[in-house]
């Protein structure tokens, strides 16, 4: 191949309490190399990168880089191996000036041990122009957007002496000239011999700036190859694809054509996340969000719970205009929404299996606020009973339960509600195959009970078993709907990467 | 833990959630042995009405810490309560007197309440402020000087701090007795409870479970602040008189503290609201068996450093 290897990272396993997050993964980078690491959530990309900078611990596996094994323990270990990470969050100091960022933390000294700015202002200079930055360097780093902070993070980077610069999300908050910027400024650094790892969801950059690409699934190699070897489709394939199916569609066709509508969003736009996407929601069906990471499924999910506010466009509850401020408005209405991140946006950790369930009705089992503790009790035994819930007792702290059961006395708090709606945010996520049968299934009975459920899932298979419909989602727009047995991993995934030009001539997704 | 089999990790769950119980035993065993009268009835009914104050503030502070938040300007509208309430007395008579006094502190809880809840500022910098500013109008409102309290209307107000039932009973015991019910109620058996907790606990969650967190954050701060100012004005009526330079001073450091070893976590979640009652308790005394043993009061701070800090430790939450 003849590719002259910078870091060599083989067999590396890293196992959490009850998950393996890295199962054995290798990930080569060459010297001067941009080199994608691509996968979904929880494929175990942040994972990789933090065994590399120390942050982690590898369980097992070697690390070799620049020709010897190393084996960080800190951050600052890794970076004077010469391994530099600009995370998404920079840290910098915003208030203070640009070349005091730069040095910051090994201020270089003058004859009377006083810290030399001058010697700081120049070769700051030196080092941002050679970037292609022009920026006055004496004035503090707040005064200029996310870009020119980047920049100073990557100057700061190059100039300990980094040999490899690792990028989480760099891009996702700049817009299309500062992209560019960043890019002309990795081919400088690639021009210099500097490694770096890219890490972005958005497969355009992925095509434009990367020479190689190496994918992970569920903590597992899933692929490498240069990118000129692939094509958007592949890409998406290695990411999502090559799921065992064991679980089976149940319903045949498409019905819902005549059932009335329940809920309707509007040219929906919120910064650059929703732009101007619109879905409609029948009664009794089971609607589907397809798409990649940063599709925008969950910001809009949250917009129609009323979670956050959308900067333009309307929504309609049964064919009647509404504005949910908050959840409880939305709730009022007969909406339920679980979260995809349970442990932050679903669970109330120390209160018990009772209380979470409930906590979402009390008003209805309440007179004069205080609650009834026969009709709670009546409810929680009942849904404990009627999903299975497996907990020792309702009295049980909810954190002492499986995920699996988390997320049922989740789905228990908006079903006893009776609803109308249900949001579902990646329903089984990180559950075993059991609880998914069961959660599918409960998902089937509900749609059957008429009630709709609004489905958001990276398993495409998930989707293709469970959705009446499935609206096919890329940066913030609708590219298109599949109905009934139209719905399958392969259709979902040739709308997804067919888009890729026509979002560019639009300007892409930033507006 | 119904059927389930009771592992090494229950028991130590189950000390823990008791720890406060234990140490209170061991504190009470410990003064059974080296303290001279300690067990006659007129030493365990002073311990329970100089704990009144502590208990009282302590029951507010439960609900503010179970949201998260902490509130310090308990001890400042202490004071304002017992200036306003004794300057009144004369004008007004002692039921509006008091009326109006907790009215006016619960303006400061309204402030406290709407800053933290709706401006999302820092409870700590938002109470300090009104730790600063109250104690500084309970000063002015009777000219940093000391208001006795006389006349025939006082000796009325006085019995709310002096007054025994059937001779035995002091009347802080029914105070602390009302106050810990209510308090117990409402965060264990209301809505409002639930919301306390679920905020305090993962505000996030509750938001999208469809939980107001400014609502709730306000009524805690007024709860708060109505404690504190029943508080002040039992203060004023057992010593007499009010002083906004004094009344109070440092009562919330024991309301913290109170709550901190009763086993409420400091980042919000469960109340313990027995648990700071014993949380009072064990501070008042180790005030007490170092007086009745002729030990310097210094002492006494440094056991309760101790104590607070070794309480907190056990039941500190290893998966957080």
């Amino acid at each position: 191949m003849g590719r002259d290897v910078l870091l060599e990272m083989k067999g590396i396993v890293k196992n959490f309490p009850g998950v393996r997050a890295l199962r054995g993964v290798d990930f080569t980078v060459a010297k001067g190399e941009v080199h994608a690491l691509m996968g979904e959530n929880g494929a175990g990309k942040s994972t990789l990168i933090k065994a590399l900078t120390g942050i982690y611990q590898k369980d097992e596996g070697t690390i070799r880089f620049d020709g010897k094994e190393i084996n960080p323990r800190t951050a600052v270990e890794a970076q004077r191996e010469g391994i530099s990470t600009i995370y998404q969050e920079l840290n910098l100091v915003p208030f203070q000036t640009v070349y005091e960022n730069m040095y910051l933390g090994r201020e270089p000294r003058n004859a009377f041990g006083g810290v030399d700015r001058k010697k700081m202002i120049t070769e700051t200079k030196v080092i941002l122009n050679d970037l292609g930055i022009h920026v006055d360097v004496t004035v503090p780093l707040q005064k200029y957007g996310t870009a020119v902070q980047q920049m100073v993070a990557i100057g700061r980077a190059i100039s300990v002496n980094a040999k490899l610069v690792i990028m989480d999300e760099p891009t996702s908050s700049l817009d299309t000239k500062e992209v560019q910027v960043l890019f002309d400024v990795i081919r400088k650094l690639k021009a210099r011999g500097i490694a770096v790892i890219f890490i972005s969801h958005r497969l355009d950059e992925i095509f434009e700036i990367c020479e190689r690409v190496t994918i992970l699934k569920d903590g597992a190699l899933s692929g490498e190859v240069g990118i000129e070897e692939i094509d958007q489709l592949k890409l998406i394939s290695y990411m999502i694809g090559g799921e065992a199916k064991k679980l089976e569609r149940t319903k045949a066709g498409y019905k819902l054509q005549d059932a009335p509508e329940i809920a309707r969003m509007e040219k929906i736009e919120q910064g650059l996340r929703l732009n101007g996407i619109g879905i409609d929601i029948k009664k009794g069906e089971v609607l589907g969000l397809a798409g990649l990471l940063g599709s925008g499924r969950t910001e809009l999910a949250k917009v129609l719970f009323g979670a956050t506010q959308p900067d333009k466009g309307d929504i309609l509850w049964m064919d009647e205009k509404v504005h949910f401020k908050t959840p409880k408005d939305s709730i009022k209405k007969g909406i339920g929404f679980c979260t995809e991140d349970r442990k932050v946006e679903g669970i109330i950790p120390h209160l018990s299996v009772k209380e979470n369930m409930t906590i979402a009705m009390l008003p209805q089992i309440s007179k004069y606020g205080v609650v009834s503790k026969k009709k709670q009790s009546e409810i929680v035994d009942e849904y404990i009973k009627r999903l299975k819930i497996k907990t020792p007792s309702p009295n049980q702290a909810i954190r002492n339960l499986s995920g699996g059961n988390q997320q049922k006395v989740l789905l228990a708090r908006w079903l006893c509600m009776n609803p109308k709606l249900v949001i579902m945010d990646e329903p089984t996520r990180g559950i075993d195959v059991g609880a998914k049968g069961e959660i599918e299934a409960l998902i089937q009975e509900l749609a059957g009970n008429g009630i709709s459920v609004l489905m958001i899932s990276s398993e495409m298979a998930e989707l293709e078993r469970n959705c009446d419909r499935v609206v096919v989602m890329r940066e913030g727009r609708s590219l298109g709907q599949l109905y009934g047995e139209e719905i399958n991993q392969d259709a979902i995934m040739a709308m997804i990467a067919a888009a890729a030009g026509e979002l560019e001539k639009e300007g892409g997704f930033n507006e | 833990m119904s059927s389930a089999v009771r592992t090494k990790e229950d028991t130590i769950a189950t000390l823990k959630h008791y720890s406060a119980f234990i140490l209170l035993g061991v504190m009470l065993l410990l003064n059974l042995f080296i303290t001279p009268n300690f067990f006659r009835v007129g030493t365990l009914w002073n311990i329970v009405t100089q704990t009144c104050t502590i208990i009282l503030t302590g029951m507010g502070m439960t609900a503010v810490i179970s949201t998260g938040g902490i509130d310090i300007s308990v001890g400042a509208v202490m004071a304002l309560a017992g200036i306003i309430s004794a300057k009144l007395l004369d004008s007004v008579g002692l039921v509006p007197a008091i009326l109006i006094a907790v009215l006016f502190c619960c303006v400061s809880g309204v402030i406290a309440g709407f800053m933290v809840g709706r401006l999302k500022v820092q409870a700590m910098v938002v109470t300090l402020a009104l730790l600063i500013g109250v104690r500084g109008v309970a000063q002015l409102v009777n000219d940093a000087k000391i208001f006795y309290l006389t006349g025939d209307r006082a000796e009325v107000y006085k019995k709310l701090g002096t007054a025994k039932i059937g001779g035995v009973i002091p009347i802080q015991v029914i105070l602390i007795i009302a106050a810990v019910a209510v308090t117990w109620f409402i965060l264990e058996k209301t809505m409002l409870g639930r919301h306390i907790q679920a905020v305090g606990d993962n505000s996030r969650s509750a938001m999208l479970a469809g939980i107001s967190a400014t609502k709730t954050l306000m009524f805690v701060y007024i709860y708060s602040a109505a404690f504190a100012a029943f508080a002040g004005i039992v203060a004023t009526a057992k010593i007499g008189a009010a002083d906004g330079n004094s009344l109070g001073l440092l009562a919330e450091l024991d309301a913290i503290a109170a709550v901190a070893v009763g086993g409420t976590s400091m980042s919000g979640g469960r109340a313990k609201v027995f648990g700071t009652v014993v949380g009072a308790l064990i501070m008042q005394l180790i005030n007490i068996t170092v007086n009745m043993n002729n030990i310097t009061y210094e002492y006494a701070q440094v056991f309760k450093a101790i104590i607070i800090v070794f309480a907190v430790y056990i039941q500190r939450d290893k998966a957080a």
